[in-house]
Protein backbone atom coordinates (compact mmCIF):
# COMPACT_ATOMS: atom_id res chain seq x y z
CA UNK A 1 0.00 0.00 0.00
CA UNK A 2 1.21 3.23 -0.95
CA UNK A 3 0.52 6.13 1.21
CA UNK A 4 1.63 10.01 0.10
CA UNK A 5 2.01 10.67 4.02
CA UNK A 6 3.79 7.83 6.44
CA UNK A 7 4.58 8.64 9.96
CA UNK A 8 7.80 9.94 11.80
CA UNK A 9 8.25 8.62 14.97
CA UNK A 10 9.34 11.46 17.43
CA UNK A 11 10.91 11.56 20.65
CA UNK A 12 7.62 11.03 22.40
CA UNK A 13 6.11 8.50 20.03
CA UNK A 14 9.44 6.43 18.32
CA UNK A 15 8.19 3.46 21.37
CA UNK A 16 4.29 3.08 19.50
CA UNK A 17 5.77 3.40 16.16
CA UNK A 18 8.61 0.36 17.25
CA UNK A 19 5.68 -0.90 18.43
CA UNK A 20 3.46 -1.02 15.06
CA UNK A 21 6.75 -2.39 13.56
CA UNK A 22 6.87 -5.77 15.30
CA UNK A 23 2.96 -6.25 15.08
CA UNK A 24 1.84 -4.66 18.57
CA UNK A 25 -0.46 -2.13 19.56
CA UNK A 26 1.51 -0.35 22.30
CA UNK A 27 -0.67 2.24 24.93
CA UNK A 28 1.09 4.37 27.06
CA UNK A 29 -0.13 3.55 30.60
CA UNK A 30 0.81 5.88 33.78
CA UNK A 31 3.16 4.27 36.03
CA UNK A 32 1.94 6.63 39.17
CA UNK A 33 -2.46 6.42 38.62
CA UNK A 34 -2.40 3.06 36.16
CA UNK A 35 -4.53 5.82 33.11
CA UNK A 36 -4.12 4.43 29.52
CA UNK A 37 -3.48 7.23 27.33
CA UNK A 38 -3.51 8.22 23.49
CA UNK A 39 -1.61 9.85 21.81
CA UNK A 40 1.13 9.74 23.67
CA UNK A 41 2.21 12.67 26.34
CA UNK A 42 5.70 13.32 28.15
CA UNK A 43 3.44 13.66 31.34
CA UNK A 44 -0.44 12.02 32.62
CA UNK A 45 -3.00 14.19 32.22
CA UNK A 46 -4.90 13.01 35.24
CA UNK A 47 -1.45 12.95 37.98
CA UNK A 48 0.98 14.88 36.30
CA UNK A 49 3.51 11.87 36.41
CA UNK A 50 6.61 11.57 33.88
CA UNK A 51 6.56 7.85 34.62
CA UNK A 52 4.77 6.06 32.20
CA UNK A 53 4.95 2.04 30.64
CA UNK A 54 4.31 0.98 27.13
CA UNK A 55 1.97 -1.48 27.32
CA UNK A 56 0.13 -4.01 24.67
CA UNK A 57 -3.57 -3.03 24.02
CA UNK A 58 -5.87 -5.79 23.10
CA UNK A 59 -6.29 -4.39 19.51
CA UNK A 60 -9.93 -4.58 19.62
CA UNK A 61 -12.64 -1.96 19.68
CA UNK A 62 -15.54 -0.20 18.02
CA UNK A 63 -16.49 2.61 15.53
CA UNK A 64 -17.01 5.59 18.13
CA UNK A 65 -17.06 7.88 14.73
CA UNK A 66 -16.12 7.96 10.63
CA UNK A 67 -16.27 10.33 7.99
CA UNK A 68 -15.72 8.81 4.12
CA UNK A 69 -13.34 11.00 2.46
CA UNK A 70 -14.90 11.27 -0.95
CA UNK A 71 -12.69 14.22 -2.31
CA UNK A 72 -9.50 15.82 -1.88
CA UNK A 73 -7.36 17.73 -3.97
CA UNK A 74 -3.96 16.26 -1.99
CA UNK A 75 -1.85 14.96 -4.05
CA UNK A 76 -1.95 11.54 -3.71
CA UNK A 77 -4.89 11.02 -1.74
CA UNK A 78 -7.04 11.77 -4.79
CA UNK A 79 -6.38 7.95 -5.66
CA UNK A 80 -7.55 6.45 -2.59
CA UNK A 81 -10.55 7.98 -2.25
CA UNK A 82 -13.07 6.30 -1.15
CA UNK A 83 -11.45 5.81 2.40
CA UNK A 84 -12.90 6.14 5.76
CA UNK A 85 -11.26 7.56 8.92
CA UNK A 86 -12.58 6.73 11.80
CA UNK A 87 -12.38 6.85 15.50
CA UNK A 88 -11.97 3.46 17.31
CA UNK A 89 -12.78 3.06 21.69
CA UNK A 90 -10.44 0.88 22.41
CA UNK A 91 -11.03 -1.97 24.56
CA UNK A 92 -8.84 -0.30 27.11
CA UNK A 93 -10.78 3.41 26.96
CA UNK A 94 -8.68 5.75 24.79
CA UNK A 95 -9.77 6.61 21.15
CA UNK A 96 -7.40 6.35 18.14
CA UNK A 97 -7.66 7.61 15.08
CA UNK A 98 -7.27 4.88 11.64
CA UNK A 99 -8.50 3.95 8.81
CA UNK A 100 -11.11 1.06 8.24
CA UNK A 101 -10.04 -1.86 5.86
CA UNK A 102 -11.79 -4.55 4.45
CA UNK A 103 -15.19 -3.05 4.53
CA UNK A 104 -17.08 -0.64 2.32
CA UNK A 105 -17.53 2.56 3.07
CA UNK A 106 -21.32 2.20 3.27
CA UNK A 107 -21.53 -1.31 5.46
CA UNK A 108 -19.78 0.94 8.46
CA UNK A 109 -21.56 2.02 11.26
CA UNK A 110 -20.96 3.60 14.78
CA UNK A 111 -20.54 0.71 17.10
CA UNK A 112 -19.11 -1.36 14.90
CA UNK A 113 -16.74 -4.10 16.89
CA UNK A 114 -13.04 -4.02 14.76
CA UNK A 115 -9.78 -5.36 15.86
CA UNK A 116 -6.27 -3.43 14.97
CA UNK A 117 -4.62 -5.46 11.30
CA UNK A 118 -1.16 -3.90 10.97
CA UNK A 119 -0.49 -2.44 6.86
CA UNK A 120 3.50 -2.52 6.06
CA UNK A 121 4.21 0.91 4.03
CA UNK A 122 8.15 1.05 3.34
CA UNK A 123 9.37 -1.80 4.55
CA UNK A 124 9.97 -0.28 7.80
CA UNK A 125 7.24 1.84 8.79
CA UNK A 126 3.93 -0.37 9.82
CA UNK A 127 0.46 1.65 10.17
CA UNK A 128 -2.12 0.42 12.44
CA UNK A 129 -5.17 0.07 10.33
CA UNK A 130 -8.58 -1.59 11.79
CA UNK A 131 -11.15 -3.75 10.25
CA UNK A 132 -14.35 -5.39 11.36
CA UNK A 133 -14.22 -8.32 13.55
CA UNK B 1 -6.96 55.15 36.03
CA UNK B 2 -5.74 53.28 38.85
CA UNK B 3 -2.38 51.77 38.47
CA UNK B 4 -1.49 48.40 38.75
CA UNK B 5 1.75 48.64 40.22
CA UNK B 6 2.18 46.53 42.62
CA UNK B 7 -0.75 44.71 42.44
CA UNK B 8 0.33 41.45 40.69
CA UNK B 9 3.14 38.91 41.84
CA UNK B 10 5.26 35.87 40.67
CA UNK B 11 4.02 32.52 42.62
CA UNK B 12 5.67 29.62 41.18
CA UNK B 13 8.94 29.23 39.29
CA UNK B 14 9.89 26.19 37.49
CA UNK B 15 13.12 24.89 35.29
CA UNK B 16 13.26 22.30 33.30
CA UNK B 17 16.82 20.75 32.45
CA UNK B 18 19.12 22.33 30.22
CA UNK B 19 21.88 21.30 28.08
CA UNK B 20 22.41 20.71 24.73
CA UNK B 21 21.09 17.91 22.67
CA UNK B 22 18.67 16.54 25.60
CA UNK B 23 16.75 14.16 22.82
CA UNK B 24 13.99 15.30 24.25
CA UNK B 25 10.79 17.66 22.29
CA UNK B 26 10.17 21.02 23.13
CA UNK B 27 6.53 20.30 24.18
CA UNK B 28 8.22 17.22 26.92
CA UNK B 29 10.60 20.44 28.22
CA UNK B 30 7.66 22.79 28.53
CA UNK B 31 5.55 20.54 30.78
CA UNK B 32 8.68 19.46 32.74
CA UNK B 33 8.81 23.99 33.77
CA UNK B 34 5.33 24.21 33.80
CA UNK B 35 4.53 21.51 36.42
CA UNK B 36 7.89 22.33 38.53
CA UNK B 37 6.32 25.27 38.80
CA UNK B 38 2.85 23.59 39.94
CA UNK B 39 4.77 22.02 42.73
CA UNK B 40 6.56 25.19 43.43
CA UNK B 41 3.93 27.26 44.35
CA UNK B 42 2.01 24.69 46.13
CA UNK B 43 -0.78 24.80 43.88
CA UNK B 44 -2.78 22.27 42.17
CA UNK B 45 -2.97 22.03 38.76
CA UNK B 46 -7.08 22.72 38.76
CA UNK B 47 -6.20 26.26 40.07
CA UNK B 48 -4.14 26.98 36.99
CA UNK B 49 -7.42 28.75 34.58
CA UNK B 50 -4.83 30.92 32.32
CA UNK B 51 -2.45 29.54 30.29
CA UNK B 52 -0.17 31.53 28.17
CA UNK B 53 2.84 29.61 25.69
CA UNK B 54 4.75 30.65 22.61
CA UNK B 55 4.52 27.63 19.99
CA UNK B 56 8.12 25.59 19.93
CA UNK B 57 9.38 26.27 16.81
CA UNK B 58 11.09 22.38 17.17
CA UNK B 59 7.35 21.00 17.49
CA UNK B 60 5.30 23.56 15.88
CA UNK B 61 1.39 23.35 16.79
CA UNK B 62 -1.70 24.64 16.02
CA UNK B 63 -3.43 26.24 18.54
CA UNK B 64 -0.26 24.91 21.49
CA UNK B 65 -1.70 26.42 24.12
CA UNK B 66 -4.79 24.84 23.65
CA UNK B 67 -2.41 21.36 22.92
CA UNK B 68 -0.49 22.03 26.12
CA UNK B 69 -4.24 22.44 28.29
CA UNK B 70 -4.86 19.12 27.15
CA UNK B 71 -1.61 17.56 27.90
CA UNK B 72 -1.71 19.19 31.64
CA UNK B 73 -5.16 18.10 31.87
CA UNK B 74 -6.70 21.53 32.70
CA UNK B 75 -9.49 23.41 31.52
CA UNK B 76 -8.43 27.16 31.48
CA UNK B 77 -10.75 30.21 30.61
CA UNK B 78 -8.29 31.87 29.19
CA UNK B 79 -5.56 30.87 27.22
CA UNK B 80 -3.48 32.69 24.51
CA UNK B 81 -0.34 31.98 22.21
CA UNK B 82 2.29 34.57 22.19
CA UNK B 83 4.02 34.89 19.38
CA UNK B 84 6.96 37.57 19.37
CA UNK B 85 9.70 35.80 19.64
CA UNK B 86 12.25 36.47 22.25
CA UNK B 87 9.90 39.00 23.72
CA UNK B 88 7.52 36.51 24.21
CA UNK B 89 8.16 35.38 28.01
CA UNK B 90 8.14 38.99 29.45
CA UNK B 91 4.77 39.76 26.83
CA UNK B 92 3.25 37.02 28.52
CA UNK B 93 3.38 38.52 31.65
CA UNK B 94 1.73 41.78 30.35
CA UNK B 95 -0.69 39.58 29.02
CA UNK B 96 -1.39 37.69 32.19
CA UNK B 97 -2.17 40.71 34.30
CA UNK B 98 -4.51 42.09 31.46
CA UNK B 99 -6.39 38.86 31.76
CA UNK B 100 -7.05 38.74 35.52
CA UNK B 101 -7.31 42.38 35.72
CA UNK B 102 -10.19 41.87 33.10
CA UNK B 103 -11.37 39.05 35.14
CA UNK B 104 -11.05 36.46 32.59
CA UNK B 105 -8.91 33.92 34.88
CA UNK B 106 -7.01 34.16 38.45
CA UNK B 107 -3.66 32.02 37.89
CA UNK B 108 -1.89 32.24 34.95
CA UNK B 109 -0.01 29.96 33.95
CA UNK B 110 3.53 30.85 31.63
CA UNK B 111 5.69 28.61 29.75
CA UNK B 112 8.28 29.40 26.67
CA UNK B 113 11.19 27.52 25.47
CA UNK B 114 12.22 25.11 23.25
CA UNK B 115 14.35 21.84 22.23
CA UNK B 116 16.55 24.16 19.74
CA UNK B 117 19.44 21.43 19.57
CA UNK B 118 16.98 18.12 19.59
CA UNK B 119 15.16 18.74 16.37
CA UNK B 120 16.86 16.15 14.03
CA UNK B 121 13.87 13.35 14.50
CA UNK B 122 11.37 15.48 13.88
CA UNK B 123 12.59 17.26 10.69
CA UNK B 124 13.35 14.72 8.41
CA UNK B 125 10.18 14.41 6.43
CA UNK B 126 8.41 17.92 7.55
CA UNK B 127 6.23 15.68 9.99
CA UNK B 128 6.58 17.73 13.17
CA UNK B 129 4.31 16.78 15.99
CA UNK B 130 2.45 13.80 17.46
CA UNK B 131 -1.02 15.42 16.03
CA UNK B 132 0.51 15.17 12.83
CA UNK B 133 1.84 11.91 13.30
CA UNK B 134 -1.59 10.29 14.13
CA UNK B 135 -3.53 12.19 11.97
CA UNK B 136 -1.95 12.87 8.51
CA UNK B 137 -0.76 9.50 7.53
CA UNK B 138 -4.25 8.42 8.13
CA UNK B 139 -5.54 10.99 5.66
CA UNK B 140 -7.15 13.25 8.07
CA UNK B 141 -5.89 15.99 6.25
CA UNK B 142 -7.82 19.11 7.06
CA UNK B 143 -11.13 20.08 8.42
CA UNK B 144 -14.04 18.30 6.15
CA UNK B 145 -12.34 15.46 7.60
CA UNK B 146 -11.79 16.56 11.35
CA UNK B 147 -15.44 18.40 11.66
CA UNK B 148 -17.17 15.63 9.53
CA UNK B 149 -15.99 12.93 12.86
CA UNK B 150 -18.37 15.19 15.05
CA UNK B 151 -21.26 15.97 13.34
CA UNK B 152 -21.57 12.36 12.75
CA UNK B 153 -21.60 11.78 16.38
CA UNK B 154 -24.02 14.40 16.48
CA UNK B 155 -26.16 12.70 13.82
CA UNK B 156 -25.91 9.10 15.53
CA UNK B 157 -26.59 10.91 18.92
CA UNK B 158 -29.45 12.66 18.02
CA UNK B 159 -31.01 11.92 14.82
CA UNK B 160 -29.39 15.07 13.21
CA UNK B 161 -29.70 15.59 9.12
CA UNK B 162 -28.30 16.61 6.14
CA UNK B 163 -31.28 18.09 5.56
CA UNK B 164 -30.88 19.99 8.77
CA UNK B 165 -27.67 21.18 7.42
CA UNK B 166 -28.35 22.56 4.65
CA UNK B 167 -31.29 24.62 6.19
CA UNK B 168 -28.31 26.58 7.54
CA UNK B 169 -26.51 26.47 4.44
CA UNK B 170 -29.45 28.40 2.85
CA UNK B 171 -30.05 30.79 5.20
CA UNK B 172 -26.67 32.10 5.13
CA UNK B 173 -26.94 32.46 0.92
CA UNK B 174 -29.99 33.76 1.60
CA UNK B 175 -28.72 36.70 3.86
CA UNK B 176 -25.48 36.87 1.35
CA UNK B 177 -27.83 38.46 -1.40
CA UNK B 178 -29.17 41.00 1.00
CA UNK B 179 -25.13 41.62 1.24
CA UNK B 180 -23.26 44.00 -0.78
CA UNK B 181 -20.08 43.05 0.47
CA UNK B 182 -20.47 39.36 0.07
CA UNK B 183 -18.61 36.70 -1.96
CA UNK B 184 -21.80 34.56 -3.02
CA UNK B 185 -24.82 35.84 -3.48
CA UNK B 186 -26.21 33.67 -5.59
CA UNK B 187 -29.82 32.39 -4.90
CA UNK B 188 -30.13 28.25 -2.87
CA UNK B 189 -32.28 26.19 -2.04
CA UNK B 190 -32.25 23.19 0.21
CA UNK B 191 -32.66 21.07 -3.13
CA UNK B 192 -28.92 22.76 -4.43
CA UNK B 193 -27.67 21.60 -1.04
CA UNK B 194 -29.20 18.26 -1.24
CA UNK B 195 -27.79 17.81 -4.81
CA UNK B 196 -24.19 18.99 -4.10
CA UNK B 197 -21.81 16.20 -3.97
CA UNK B 198 -20.19 14.19 -0.47
CA UNK B 199 -16.46 15.71 -0.21
CA UNK B 200 -16.02 14.42 3.51
CA UNK B 201 -19.69 12.44 3.99
CA UNK B 202 -21.49 13.62 5.88
CA UNK B 203 -20.39 17.06 4.73
CA UNK B 204 -21.45 18.45 1.12
CA UNK B 205 -19.76 20.40 -0.73
CA UNK B 206 -22.28 23.12 0.29
CA UNK B 207 -22.11 22.19 3.84
CA UNK B 208 -17.95 23.47 3.82
CA UNK B 209 -17.08 27.19 3.26
CA UNK B 210 -15.09 28.34 0.45
CA UNK B 211 -11.80 29.60 0.80
CA UNK B 212 -11.91 33.27 0.11
CA UNK B 213 -9.47 36.39 0.25
CA UNK B 214 -11.26 39.03 2.80
CA UNK B 215 -10.24 40.86 6.36
CA UNK B 216 -11.72 42.53 9.01
CA UNK B 217 -10.51 44.98 11.62
CA UNK B 218 -12.54 46.76 14.62
CA UNK B 219 -11.10 49.43 17.09
CA UNK B 220 -12.11 48.93 20.90
CA UNK B 221 -11.38 51.94 23.41
CA UNK B 222 -13.07 52.36 26.19
CA UNK B 223 -16.73 53.34 26.48
CA UNK B 224 -15.62 56.67 28.09
CA UNK B 225 -13.56 57.44 24.49
CA UNK B 226 -16.01 56.62 22.75
CA UNK B 227 -18.55 59.38 23.39
CA UNK B 228 -16.36 61.92 21.85
CA UNK B 229 -15.62 59.73 18.77
CA UNK B 230 -17.58 59.92 15.47
CA UNK B 231 -19.44 56.33 15.44
CA UNK B 232 -22.14 55.26 17.49
CA UNK B 233 -20.24 52.72 20.08
CA UNK B 234 -20.74 49.28 20.03
CA UNK B 235 -20.80 48.23 23.56
CA UNK B 236 -19.05 44.97 24.95
CA UNK B 237 -21.33 43.43 27.24
CA UNK B 238 -20.13 39.81 27.56
CA UNK B 239 -16.68 38.48 26.88
CA UNK B 240 -16.06 34.60 27.74
CA UNK B 241 -13.31 31.98 26.52
CA UNK B 242 -13.79 28.33 26.86
CA UNK B 243 -11.59 25.01 26.06
CA UNK B 244 -12.57 21.57 25.84
CA UNK B 245 -9.87 19.64 23.65
CA UNK B 246 -7.18 20.58 21.30
CA UNK B 247 -7.46 17.52 19.19
CA UNK B 248 -11.06 16.27 18.34
CA UNK B 249 -10.85 12.69 18.34
CA UNK B 250 -9.52 12.34 21.70
CA UNK B 251 -12.51 15.31 23.17
CA UNK B 252 -14.50 13.76 26.65
CA UNK B 253 -17.36 14.67 24.39
CA UNK B 254 -17.87 15.13 20.79
CA UNK B 255 -20.94 16.51 20.87
CA UNK B 256 -21.08 19.31 23.84
CA UNK B 257 -17.80 21.37 23.43
CA UNK B 258 -16.03 24.83 24.51
CA UNK B 259 -18.68 26.93 23.13
CA UNK B 260 -20.64 25.98 26.29
CA UNK B 261 -18.10 27.34 28.78
CA UNK B 262 -17.58 30.42 26.32
CA UNK B 263 -21.12 31.76 26.35
CA UNK B 264 -21.88 30.71 30.23
CA UNK B 265 -19.02 33.21 31.36
CA UNK B 266 -20.11 35.84 28.36
CA UNK B 267 -23.67 35.10 29.63
CA UNK B 268 -22.71 35.96 33.45
CA UNK B 269 -20.64 39.05 32.57
CA UNK B 270 -23.37 40.31 30.58
CA UNK B 271 -25.90 39.47 32.98
CA UNK B 272 -28.19 38.18 29.79
CA UNK B 273 -29.35 35.02 28.46
CA UNK B 274 -29.91 33.51 25.51
CA UNK B 275 -33.52 34.93 25.79
CA UNK B 276 -32.23 37.98 25.31
CA UNK B 277 -30.11 37.86 22.54
CA UNK B 278 -31.99 39.66 18.94
CA UNK B 279 -29.49 37.84 16.57
CA UNK B 280 -26.41 35.63 16.49
CA UNK B 281 -23.04 35.40 14.13
CA UNK B 282 -21.63 32.32 14.72
CA UNK B 283 -18.63 31.00 12.92
CA UNK B 284 -19.63 28.43 10.50
CA UNK B 285 -16.43 26.98 8.68
CA UNK B 286 -19.10 24.07 8.04
CA UNK B 287 -23.17 24.09 8.40
CA UNK B 288 -22.56 21.83 11.26
CA UNK B 289 -20.87 23.98 13.61
CA UNK B 290 -23.66 26.93 13.51
CA UNK B 291 -25.97 23.80 15.06
CA UNK B 292 -23.79 22.76 17.50
CA UNK B 293 -23.22 26.46 18.58
CA UNK B 294 -27.16 27.34 18.95
CA UNK B 295 -27.14 24.37 21.31
CA UNK B 296 -24.06 24.84 23.19
CA UNK B 297 -24.97 28.77 23.53
CA UNK B 298 -28.47 27.34 25.13
CA UNK B 299 -30.92 28.42 22.43
CA UNK B 300 -32.31 25.39 22.91
CA UNK B 301 -31.42 22.07 24.39
CA UNK B 302 -28.83 19.72 23.24
CA UNK B 303 -29.54 17.37 20.63
CA UNK B 304 -32.56 19.85 19.27
CA UNK B 305 -30.40 21.85 17.17
CA UNK B 306 -31.52 20.81 14.19
CA UNK B 307 -35.17 21.17 14.79
CA UNK B 308 -34.14 24.93 15.38
CA UNK B 309 -32.77 26.24 12.36
CA UNK B 310 -35.43 24.38 10.03
CA UNK B 311 -38.48 26.50 9.03
CA UNK B 312 -36.64 29.88 8.30
CA UNK B 313 -36.22 30.14 12.09
CA UNK B 314 -32.35 31.32 11.72
CA UNK B 315 -33.19 33.60 8.38
CA UNK B 316 -33.92 37.19 8.72
CA UNK B 317 -37.50 37.43 9.75
CA UNK B 318 -36.92 34.46 12.25
CA UNK B 319 -36.87 33.85 15.51
CA UNK B 320 -32.83 34.09 15.84
CA UNK B 321 -31.44 35.50 12.72
CA UNK B 322 -28.28 34.06 12.27
CA UNK B 323 -25.13 34.72 10.30
CA UNK B 324 -27.14 38.06 8.73
CA UNK B 325 -24.03 38.76 6.48
CA UNK B 326 -23.72 35.58 5.05
CA UNK B 327 -21.28 34.14 7.29
CA UNK B 328 -18.49 32.02 6.28
CA UNK B 329 -20.01 30.13 4.30
CA UNK B 330 -21.39 32.93 2.61
CA UNK B 331 -19.74 36.35 2.90
CA UNK B 332 -16.05 35.57 3.09
CA UNK B 333 -13.77 33.68 5.68
CA UNK B 334 -11.73 36.25 7.29
CA UNK B 335 -10.96 33.86 9.94
CA UNK B 336 -14.22 35.48 11.13
CA UNK B 337 -13.57 38.90 11.68
CA UNK B 338 -16.48 39.63 9.39
CA UNK B 339 -19.01 37.90 11.94
CA UNK B 340 -17.49 40.30 14.40
CA UNK B 341 -17.87 43.47 12.07
CA UNK B 342 -21.09 42.49 10.75
CA UNK B 343 -22.80 42.09 14.75
CA UNK B 344 -21.07 45.46 14.62
CA UNK B 345 -23.30 47.13 12.15
CA UNK B 346 -26.42 45.44 13.18
CA UNK B 347 -25.64 46.99 16.83
CA UNK B 348 -25.53 50.71 14.78
CA UNK B 349 -28.52 49.88 12.85
CA UNK B 350 -26.90 50.55 9.37
CA UNK B 351 -27.18 47.20 7.89
CA UNK B 352 -29.58 48.36 5.11
CA UNK B 353 -32.02 45.93 3.86
CA UNK B 354 -30.48 42.80 6.14
CA UNK B 355 -30.88 45.08 9.35
CA UNK B 356 -32.66 43.19 12.25
CA UNK B 357 -35.43 45.63 13.42
CA UNK B 358 -35.05 46.90 17.07
CA UNK B 359 -31.77 44.88 17.46
CA UNK B 360 -30.25 45.37 20.71
CA UNK B 361 -27.57 42.52 21.28
CA UNK B 362 -26.17 40.20 19.30
CA UNK B 363 -24.06 37.10 20.09
CA UNK B 364 -20.70 36.27 18.21
CA UNK B 365 -18.88 32.97 17.87
CA UNK B 366 -15.41 32.35 17.28
CA UNK B 367 -13.57 29.23 16.93
CA UNK B 368 -10.88 26.80 16.27
CA UNK B 369 -9.13 23.39 17.10
CA UNK B 370 -12.12 21.61 15.66
CA UNK B 371 -14.68 23.05 18.48
CA UNK B 372 -12.29 22.76 21.15
CA UNK B 373 -11.53 26.38 21.06
CA UNK B 374 -14.30 28.63 21.70
CA UNK B 375 -14.65 32.90 22.29
CA UNK B 376 -17.89 34.70 22.99
CA UNK B 377 -18.76 38.25 22.64
CA UNK B 378 -21.86 39.28 23.00
CA UNK B 379 -22.17 43.01 21.88
CA UNK B 380 -24.87 45.96 22.55
CA UNK B 381 -26.57 48.80 21.34
CA UNK B 382 -26.86 50.22 25.23
CA UNK B 383 -24.36 49.90 27.92
CA UNK B 384 -26.41 47.79 29.57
Amino acid sequence: MSRPVVPVANFDTQPFWDGCARGELLLQRCTACQAYRHPPSPICPHCLSDQHAWVAASGRGKVYTFVVVRETRARGWDKMVPYVVAVIELEEGPRMLTNLTSVAPEAVTIEMPVEVTFAELDGTTKLPLFQPR
Amino acid sequence: MTSISGRYAIVGIGESDVGRHLGRSGMALHLEAMTRALTDAGLDKTSVDGLLTRPSRSDPQFNYSAVLAGRLGIQPTYFSDVALGGASSASMILDAVAAIEAGFCTTVLCVNGDAQTSRGANRRAGLTNWIEDFERPFGMLGAPESYGLSARRHMYEYGTTSEQFGAIAVACRKHAGLTPNATFRTPMTLMDHQASRFVAEPFRLLDCCPVTDAAGAVIVTSAERARDLAQPPVFLLGLGQGFTHADLPYAPSMTTVAMRGASQRAYAMAKLGPEDIDLAELYDCFTYVVLLTLEDYGFCKKGEGGAFVEDGRIELGGALPVNTGGGLLSQAHASGSLLVTEAAIQMRGAAGARQVAGAETAIVSGQCGVTGINVCLILGKHPN
